[in-house]
């Protein structure tokens, strides 16, 4: 029996954190995000990867991305288009800013809801917060059971979808019926290559917004812009309480945000004597390197 | 009421040492706040480790044992904590950053519509001033942790929500058990009246103890070391150190070749190119073979007992001298040091 899946993949745009060397250190120790750029999450590439393979083993499956951010976040839905995914919607509303991990996962879903998938497919965490958090709390606001740090879907088993799952010491295989929530673990394979063909077509494709801003998009024929029009969403179009939206929705507050200064270039030459590693560890501790 | 209470993990019939470590800590918060320190364990058969639990201080423990429990599995276990915490409302609920932890607390979070910071490496009591609308908290629970890559330090608070929850990262805070153990009460969960069979959809087929594949790359620590090391049974000291620090172990490319470590372990240009917030470097000379590969590492700290090797030039610390003496006083450091 061949089965056709409709499959959410959640996915983030984040600020390569990864990547931050010396230079993406400013001189008073700040984070310079201007050297960071926006990727989609690492961790998203792998769930992306994995929704893609269920769609292989059963033809006519689909595959949409969800993101949630401010409009330049389409480029995760174009990023999608341009590895498989069959479309995207974006989350965007001023309403949804200030938002913690419970007042996203209240927002996602909704549009969840409103799209009515048999799989939701998240990465475990996204690299600027690496909470872990969205998706359990997805899962239970759907009340849809979920399956955490899966290294491998391996397919259907009835109507039960079979997950392996990665934990800190070992490796557990669960069988969850649908639908179900499911984060991927960083340690499932890499997402496939973008497909040239698909990168041709769908580098067309543009939020109402993008179109709107005609310095970017001048350029694009007319036509091409109609069926590749990558679908906004807004409070007004999923609907739900306000109050659980942005910053209303966010119990938890940021209180105090300490820049952690990185040392400056030149050596310090130390001797092995316990005093001086003695100061060298306490320096690290104050600065937070180590914990 | 009002208290603080602790999610109790246990794993192959032991209680986790980060649920230890955070009863350790529960009882200095209680005693800042003038209240009680309360645990909560599930499982198949956990009502033995109650006398362990008094000793760390646990002054009520919350017992819910069922046969259907002996793994945990998110829904039956998350119906529990969030039935047990509505009931008894403590202002704080504390969880390990474990991949239990981590599957449980953002669910109860959910269901319970209160905030919840993931992997704290310290907790304090605190107040806070809106500072729009001028209202005073008194004795909130600091939530600090660190963010953005590990490059910024962020306090989180949860003025409004109850409980305020936390998952703890293992091995941040000390575990320290009472030398009389407190004389606390046992209150068993009615399970049968909390669980439905809908709690059991998700079903465990299989369940083993892998070794963990090495994740060089993912660690935001990495000890590295080089031909200098001298010897695989040298190395044993780099993962000492490394287990004290929550650490990777890398190797140079010459490390590898002598069989010191294995070719995952591999850092530079023909391994992989790492950039961690700490990279140690011991018994490496720095070729530019090496360097390729970790020069962009946020803090490098070298260990060389050649104060010519080259490693020592884009090294932010320096250290000459002997890596048997350096090591074992690092790790002896740390001890002291951590809280």
């Amino acid at each position: 029996m061949t089965k056709k899946l409709k499959i959410v993949v959640l996915a983030k745009q984040v600020p390569d954190t990864r990547n931050v060397g010396k230079n993406a250190m400013k001189e008073d120790g700040t984070v310079n995000r201007a050297a960071l750029p926006a990727i989609f999450n690492p961790e998203d590439m792998n769930a992306l990867e994995q929704a893609l393979r269920l769609k292989d083993r059963f033809p006519g499956s689909e595959v949409l991305l969800l993101t949630m951010g401010p409009p330049r976040a389409a480029e995760i839905i174009r990023e999608g288009y341009y590895r498989g995914a069959d479309g995207g919607v974006l989350l965007t509303d001023r309403k949804f800013a200030g938002a913690d991990t419970l007042a996203t996962s209240y927002a996602l879903s909704m549009a969840i809801k409103k799209i009515g998938p048999d799989i939701v497919i998240a990465g475990r965490q996204a690299i600027d917060g690496d909470t872990a958090q969205v998706g359990p709390q997805v899962a239970e606001k759907l009340n849809y059971p979920q399956v955490t740090y899966a290294e491998d879907i391996t397919g259907l088993d009835g109507e039960k979808l079979v997950v392996k799952r990665r934990l800190e010491r070992g490796v557990e295989t669960v069988k969850t019926p649908l639908p179900a929530v499911i984060t991927v673990h960083a340690t499932a394979p890499d997402c496939r290559p973008r497909h040239a063909k698909h990168l041709m077509k769908y580098k067309h494709a543009r939020t109402f917004t993008e179109e709107q801003d005609n310095e970017h998009n001048s350029y694009l024929p007319i036509e091409a812009k109609a069926n590749l029009r990558i679908p906004e969403w807004g409070v007004a179009d999923v609907g739900g309480d306000e109050i659980h939206y942005g910053l209303s929705g966010s119990p938890t507050k940021v209180k105090k945000i300490e820049n952690i200064v990185h040392q400056a270039k030149e050596s310090k030459i130390l001797t092995s004597s316990f005093e001086d590693i003695d100061s060298l560890i306490k320096e690290l501790f104050s600065s937070h390197t180590i914990g | 009421m009002n208290n603080i209470f602790i999610y109790i993990e246990t794993e192959g019939g032991k209680i986790a040492d980060v649920s230890l470590e955070l009863l350790t800590k529960a009882r200095s918060l209680a005693k800042e706040l003038s209240c009680e320190v309360e645990a909560l364990i599930i499982g198949d058969s956990v009502a033995q480790h109650k006398e362990e639990l008094f000793q760390y201080g646990a002054q009520t423990i919350h017992i819910a044992e069922d046969k259907r429990l002996k793994h945990y599995l998110t829904l039956p276990y998350s119906s529990i904590v969030i039935s047990v915490l509505k009931k008894e409302n403590p202002q704080i609920a504390l969880f390990g950053a474990t991949s239990v932890g981590r599957d449980l607390a953002p669910r109860v979070s959910s269901a319970l519509v209160s905030g919840l910071t993931a992997d704290c490496t310290s907790l304090e009591i605190g107040d806070h001033k809106e500072v729009k609308s001028g209202k005073e908290y008194k004795n909130l629970l600091y939530q600090i942790r660190p963010a953005f890559g590990g490059n910024i330090i962020a306090t989180i608070i949860n003025p409004d929500c109850r409980p305020q929850m936390a998952t703890v990262r293992e091995g941040v805070m000390k575990k320290e058990p009472l030398d009389v153990a407190v004389k606390g009460k046992v209150k068993v969960i009615d399970t049968a009246a909390i669980l439905k069979d809908e709690d059991f959809v998700v079903e465990i087929i299989e369940r083993h103890i892998e070794e963990r594949k090495i994740d060089i790359k993912g660690s935001p620590i990495i000890i590295a070391g080089g031909f200098g090391v001298g010897s695989k049974e040298n190395f044993k000291l780099l993962y000492d150190l490394a287990a004290v620090l929550g650490a990777e172990v890398g190797a140079s490319r010459a490390a590898v070749d002598a069989g010191f470590a294995e070719s995952a372990r591999q850092i530079g240009q023909t391994g992989v190119t790492v950039r961690p917030k700490l990279y140690i470097a011991v018994g490496i000379s720095g070729q530019i073979q090496h360097t390729a590969g970790m020069d962009q590492s946020a803090m490098i700290i070298s260990i060389n007992n050649d104060p010519a090797a080259p490693i020592h030039q884009i090294a932010d610390f320096a250290i000459v001298g002997d890596l048997n003496e350096i090591i074992p006083r690092m790790i002896k450091s740390y001890k002291l040091n951590s809280k």
